[in-house]
């Protein structure tokens, strides 16, 4: 199997380089994800193919291993290093494996950047976040906000207790509760990103507070578990959940409208985004050092701290009006 | 003698639901009306089916773990069925969930009974094979509200009499576990085998079958659960369940299952199950922290078992003391 998996790599990647005509002018970015085949990750090269267009003189290598090892990313990197190609873009499988092989390949010149998932900051010259915690924290309430003209209560569904993500942004949501009057988080619950124990604790708040007006779930499993319990409660358009989901999980509550609305990142904004980036490095436009401020494209500029990562952009919005677009995708 | 602490048992245990059901009422009275009681009856239906296929393993002095894992298979089989066929009748579909369900059983109870592998090692191996299966075929990927037909997911939900069809099936669950364990050889064998397996092989009861027949009950009564779950959360992905093995186990203690087999009674864990269920729905409304919701929940499982002890210690000894006094 191994063996299989090796000449597997060693042919795809051999293809690559037989097809890729190599003009000296082109760069050549190789947008390198955790495993081919994934919804998410075909959507993100989706936006690279985007942003190589609008350069001009860009040619993208979307590549990956078949599954989502650390091993096969490294026989990838190696194999583009043998290729080389410009730069690497890679969501990683592993934040500490991957370093030894990205470090050979900054050595031999090639620019390197994490997005989605990082590598240490000594394998990447910047790492690009899908968003940021006050950006998620902020974006939440604002979901439910857009909804509430007029205000309201709303109570927060979240994972477990302990959950640190969850945490972060109820945090990052409660420091910026007061740019929306009207807006009375009543509570939180923790369903432990457990189906049945949120929908338990969503069927608990609708009974706590019968004036709730949203339940804001910033957890896949809890938003959807929440948007049943409404559902089943008969209170579609009386109590809208909104959070952080996917839009394949979510199509069918927002068809239904116990859900206006949700967030999460756009893989298609990512790819494309970290194309840019890459681009801007590779040709010298832009350096990596902390304090940057690096142009994307149309998703802005992005600000680098002292590790070199950076947020892209408020998560994306999906509504009744772009979910079918996406519902496949990831 | 056995037979007054039974009835005793029941009668403190629905009495303690009685005190917990007054004391959740001071703090959120609309608890106990009688339509949110009939809510958080149907919610613990699953536990209830589920509970009673334990018992009957436990009463064999075995023990299935992987009923959760069960559920969760057979939840997603019966989803990615709908899926590619959504025009196959429910009635088919439940079909197929609960012989799925007895196959899985069957896989565990011929392990138990064939190789006399101990049950807690086959069922917590079979419960990570399950899980595992369900990753293998769904590739780890969830089945959605929107992918399930209307009518798959109706289902449970559809009300007849005034009750969820989830509800009823509950009911009907606990009828005919009723008569099984009560009414026919096999319930009796569950409780000759638990009770001294070697006066019930002597009394020509095979104790492996009637082991391996205990799981395939469990495994059908996961099997259905299975699809009932997944139509009720309109999800199917690997984890859903995750960890419900230990709330099965937890009501068929609380209901006065002994873990030493032999002993116990429906309505016991029909009652251990409705215990469980009352706090899990009551802890959301009376405002607890999580934290101590978990404390909470364990408190009332370890304080059950402590009342179990202390109530089936008497039964050996005393046939012991009126025999050491006959001679």
């Amino acid at each position: 199997m191994k063996l299989f998996k090796t000449l597997l790599a060693a042919t795809a990647v051999a293809a690559i380089a037989f097809t890729a005509p190599a003009h000296a002018e082109t760069k050549r970015i190789a947008l390198v994800v955790k495993a081919l085949g994934i919804g998410f990750f075909e959507a993100a090269a989706k936006g690279a193919e985007e942003a190589a267009k609008e350069l001009g003189d860009v040619e993208i290598i979307y590549t990956g291993p078949t599954d989502t090892t650390a091993e096969g990313q490294i026989e990838v990197i190696n194999a583009l290093i043998a290729q080389k190609v410009d730069a690497i873009a890679i969501s990683a499988n592993d934040q500490d494996a991957l370093v030894p092989a990205l470090k050979k390949a900054m050595q031999r010149g090639i620019t390197v950047v994490s997005w989605d998932s990082g590598v240490a900051p000594e394998g990447r010259q910047l790492h690009l976040n899908p968003s940021s915690n006050p950006l998620i924290g902020n974006m939440i309430i604002k979901l439910a906000a857009d909804n509430l003209p007029e205000g309201g209560d709303v109570a927060v569904l979240s994972a477990s207790a302990t959950a640190t993500n969850q945490n972060i942004w109820i945090e990052e949501m409660n420091k910026v509760k007061g740019n929306y009057p009207g807006i009375n988080v009543v509570g939180t619950v923790y369903g432990d990103d457990l189906a049945d124990k949120s929908y338990r604790e969503a069927q608990g708040l609708m009974q706590t507070y019968p004036d709730l007006k949203a339940i804001i779930a910033p957890t896949s499993v809890g938003i959807v578990a929440a948007a049943q319990a409404v559902t089943d409660a008969g209170k579609v358009g009386q109590v809208n959940v909104t959070g952080l989901g996917l839009p394949s999980e979510m199509a069918g509550h927002i068809k239904s409208g116990a859900s206006k609305s949700f967030a999460i990142w756009n893989p298609i904004d990512l790819g494309y985004a970290a194309t840019v980036l890459s681009y801007n490095l590779a040709t010298g436009k832009a350096e990596a050092k902390p304090g940057a401020q690096i142009p994307m494209g149309r998703m802005g500029t992005l600000t680098l701290d002292d590790t070199n990562s950076g947020a892209m952009a408020d998560p994306f919005v999906y509504d009744s009006s772009n979910i079918d677009q996406f519902k496949d995708i990831f | 003698m056995s037979g007054r602490i039974h009835i005793s048992r029941e009668v403190v245990l629905g009495g303690a639901m009685l005190v917990l059901l007054g004391l959740i009422a001071t703090r959120f009275p609309a608890f106990v009306e009688p339509g949110n009681l009939a809510n958080v009856f149907n919610d613990t239906a699953p536990l209830i089916i589920l509970a009673l296929g334990q018992m009957a393993v436990i009463l064999t002095r075995c023990i299935d773990l992987s009923v959760a894992a069960n559920l969760a298979l057979t939840g997603m089989v019966a989803a990615m069925i709908n899926t590619a066929m959504p025009d196959l009748p429910i009635p088919l579909i439940l079909l197929v969930a609960v012989s799925l369900g007895v196959a899985m059983g069957l896989v565990n109870g011929l392990l138990v009974w064939r190789l006399s592998i101990p049950p807690i090692v086959v069922t917590l191996g079979t419960m990570t094979i399950y899980r595992g299966i369900i990753f293998l075929i769904s590739d780890g990927r969830w089945i959605n509200a929107h992918q399930m037909s209307d009518s798959f997911k109706a289902f449970p939900r559809q009300v007849l009499l005034g009750l969820p069809v989830l509800s009823w099936i509950g009911i009907l669950a606990v009828i005919a576990i009723f008569i099984l364990i009560t009414r026919t050889p096999l319930g009796r064998a569950f409780y000759a085998v638990g009770g001294n397996p070697n006066a019930a092989q002597y009394a020509g009861i095979n104790s492996g079958f009637t082991q391996c027949a205990a799981f395939v009950l469990s495994g059908a009564l996961a099997g259905l659960t299975g699809y009932l779950w997944v139509a009720r959360y309109a999800v199917a992905y690997v984890d859903i369940a995750g960890g419900f093995e230990l709330d099965v186990v937890a009501a068929c203690v609380i209901g006065g299952i002994s873990i030493a087999g032999g002993a116990g009674s429906v309505a016991g864990a029909v009652l251990g199950a409705l215990f469980l269920g009352i706090i899990k729905n009551a802890l959301p409304v009376i405002n607890i922290s999580p934290f101590w919701q978990l404390a909470i929940s364990g408190s009332a499982i370890l304080i059950a078992v402590a009342v179990n002890v202390t109530q089936n210690r008497p039964k050996g000894r005393v046939i012991l003391k009126k025999a050491e006094h006959a001679v």
